[in-house]
């Protein structure tokens, strides 16, 4: 490990893929993450690794390079906001089809539309059931501190290539505004051609060779008994996602009677909460999903046996809210605390809304 | 430790960097930092405030509510921030052009004439917000003055370095100058 440094998450990020090995980093600016291509503009990839940076034309163009570049097994990487997201999801759906390895950064503002600038988590629907058309899943990585944003891209990598299936890392406007100190991880190479051949050569599109038939990457077929068989080929990697790459973080639920759900910037805002309720003698935890997809639906059926009630903490109207209540399957309270348009809940306002929503409802 | 400051003024005044400086010292002097800026449109041409908090411990919500400091560069800022500022707590304003000035008396209140002594001192007004570090820091030492000339060195773009021995007059400078407007009352118990 070297250094510690002062960086943005966008500036980590971006940091952070070029020393992941990333072959390319294709993307369109937009606020608030436009010092992810400014840093690396500026650190000259070319040079230090030799990854291709490339501003394309619109968030439609660079989506779809990502598509072509991850097709040969190249290590590609994209970032956006909100809206540019929503105008990638036709080459996401089309890149979950056809089983093409890539890691998609959002850090999310508020919608819906152009929303605002400002930081929210109201893409988690888009993120973790789909976003695009078809029956597919991305598997979400939700990063809480800059430190995170660094170390999440190799981590990123490893589980595309694992699953051959794009991955998100679904940041927002604080965690990539803000600046932590952070310890970035030694340069990892950029894999050889020779490599690729080997790890990759039997799906990846590199030049047929005469002893095996053509690589062919694409997510049409129009053969109903071959296409619900990659359906169903499909799924089983979704489920092996659910039994083997649940993340998450407990902080003080050992003794909790009650619980918040949070990830992201808004758990930092609960871990503060924690603090404040338990200065009040209030017990309470918090359950810190770190992938989204998969959810933690575990240690939440556990945590539902031995707290009172729980409360979501989101940037948004209330949406992973609903797969906390599946998860306890109704058993205790669950509700759901967010602000919206770019406001962020101070953590006196979230330990209150635990006593009116939770403690006295 | 945990020392929750808010830092604002108008786009310019080197509110941002102020921060900086703060959080990389920190960083030397082994703490946990957190720097979380006002951004957007708020940056063009308005007012702009960060967040930055030292601890020694794992630090959670980069967002407050409420401030153990806050130093303050206009009047904007002063009246948003005032009522922020926790009991017992710290509030540093550079006077220049305020009209209405601090009234609570449940904190301590200093002045820091930042703007009048970069211009007329310095003949640089880009270094009032060192000449404010200094005052801070001669208020709360909660960063030993080497570190505070380490971050400064690391926030400094090395085209910049060249600046660094006005940078340091003006926080030792800040540290002489700061003085004491109105001490918090004792509470009655």
């Amino acid at each position: 490990m070297g250094e510690i440094l002062l960086m943005k998450g966008n500036e980590a990020l971006a940091e952070a893929i070029i020393r992941a090995g990333a072959d390319a980093y294709f993307g369109y600016p937009i606020t608030p993450q436009s010092e992810v291509m400014e840093y690396l503009a500026a650190a000259k990839p070319e040079e230090r690794t030799g990854m291709v940076l490339l501003q394309a034309e619109s968030e439609l163009a660079a989506i779809n390079m990502l598509y072509g570049a991850g097709a040969t097994g190249k290590k590609v990487i994209t970032s956006s906001s909100s809206p540019g997201i929503s105008l990638m999801q036709e080459g996401i759906s089309y890149m979950a089809g056809a089983e093409i390895p890539a890691v998609i950064v959002n850090v999310v503002r508020g919608g819906p539309g152009l929303g605002t600038i400002q930081p929210a988590q109201s893409d988690y629907f888009q993120a973790t059931k789909g976003g695009g058309h078809g029956d597919y899943h991305l598997l979400v990585l939700a990063p809480n501190s800059v430190q995170e944003m660094a170390d999440f891209v190799p981590l990123a990598f490893d589980l595309a290539f694992k699953y051959r299936n794009p991955v998100m890392i679904l940041s927002d406007g604080l965690i990539g505004q803000m600046m932590e100190k952070v310890e970035l991880f030694d340069p990892i190479p950029r894999w050889t051609d020779e490599y690729i051949r080997e790890h990759h050569g039997s799906w990846a599109t590199i030049g047929k060779t005469p002893d095996r038939e053509r690589n062919i990457i694409t997510s049409l077929d129009l053969v109903p008994e071959r296409m619900e068989k990659h359906n169903l080929h499909l799924k089983e990697k979704y489920d092996q996602m659910e039994r083997e790459e649940v993340r998450y973080e407990e902080i003080s639920t050992e003794d909790a009677e009650y619980l918040f759900v949070a990830y992201g910037s808004s758990s930092r805002i609960a871990m503060k909460a924690v603090k404040l309720a338990r200065e009040e003698g209030i017990k309470v935890g918090l359950l810190r999903p770190i992938t989204l997809f998969p959810f933690p639906k575990k240690p939440l059926e556990r945590l539902a046996d031995q707290v009172k009630g729980i409360l979501t903490v989101e940037l948004s109207l209330g949406q992973m809210v609903e797969d906390v209540k599946l998860a306890v399957n109704c058993r205790i309270p669950v509700e759901h605390y967010g602000r919206v348009g770019g406001m962020i809940p101070t953590p006196e306002e979230v330990v209150e809304a635990l006593k009116t929503k939770i403690i006295n409802r | 430790m945990n020392e929750e400051i808010i830092i604002a003024g108008f786009g310019g005044q080197g509110v941002l960097s102020l921060g900086k400086i703060l959080a990389y010292s920190g960083i030397m002097e082994g703490l946990e930092v957190s720097w979380f800026p006002s951004y957007g449109p708020e940056m063009r041409g308005g007012t702009a405030n960060v967040t930055v908090i030292l601890s020694d411990e794992r630090i959670s919500s980069p967002v407050l509510n409420v401030y153990d400091t806050a130093i303050i560069f206009n009047q904007q800022s002063l009246d948003k921030f005032e009522p922020k500022v926790k009991p017992g707590g710290l509030l540093i304003y550079d006077p220049n052009g305020i009209t209405r000035h601090p009234e609570r008396t449940d904190i301590d209140i200093y002045q820091i004439e930042a703007t009048r002594t970069a211009a007329n001192e310095f003949k640089n007004t880009k270094v009032l917000n060192m000449v404010a570090l200094g005052g801070y820091l001669k208020v709360k030492p909660i960063v030993k003055m080497e570190n505070v000339l380490k971050g400064l060195r690391k926030s400094l773009p090395e085209r910049y370095h060249h600046l660094l021995p006005l940078n340091e007059q003006a926080i030792r400078r800040g540290m002489e100058i700061i003085k004491l407007y109105r001490k918090a009352e004792p509470v009655n118990a």
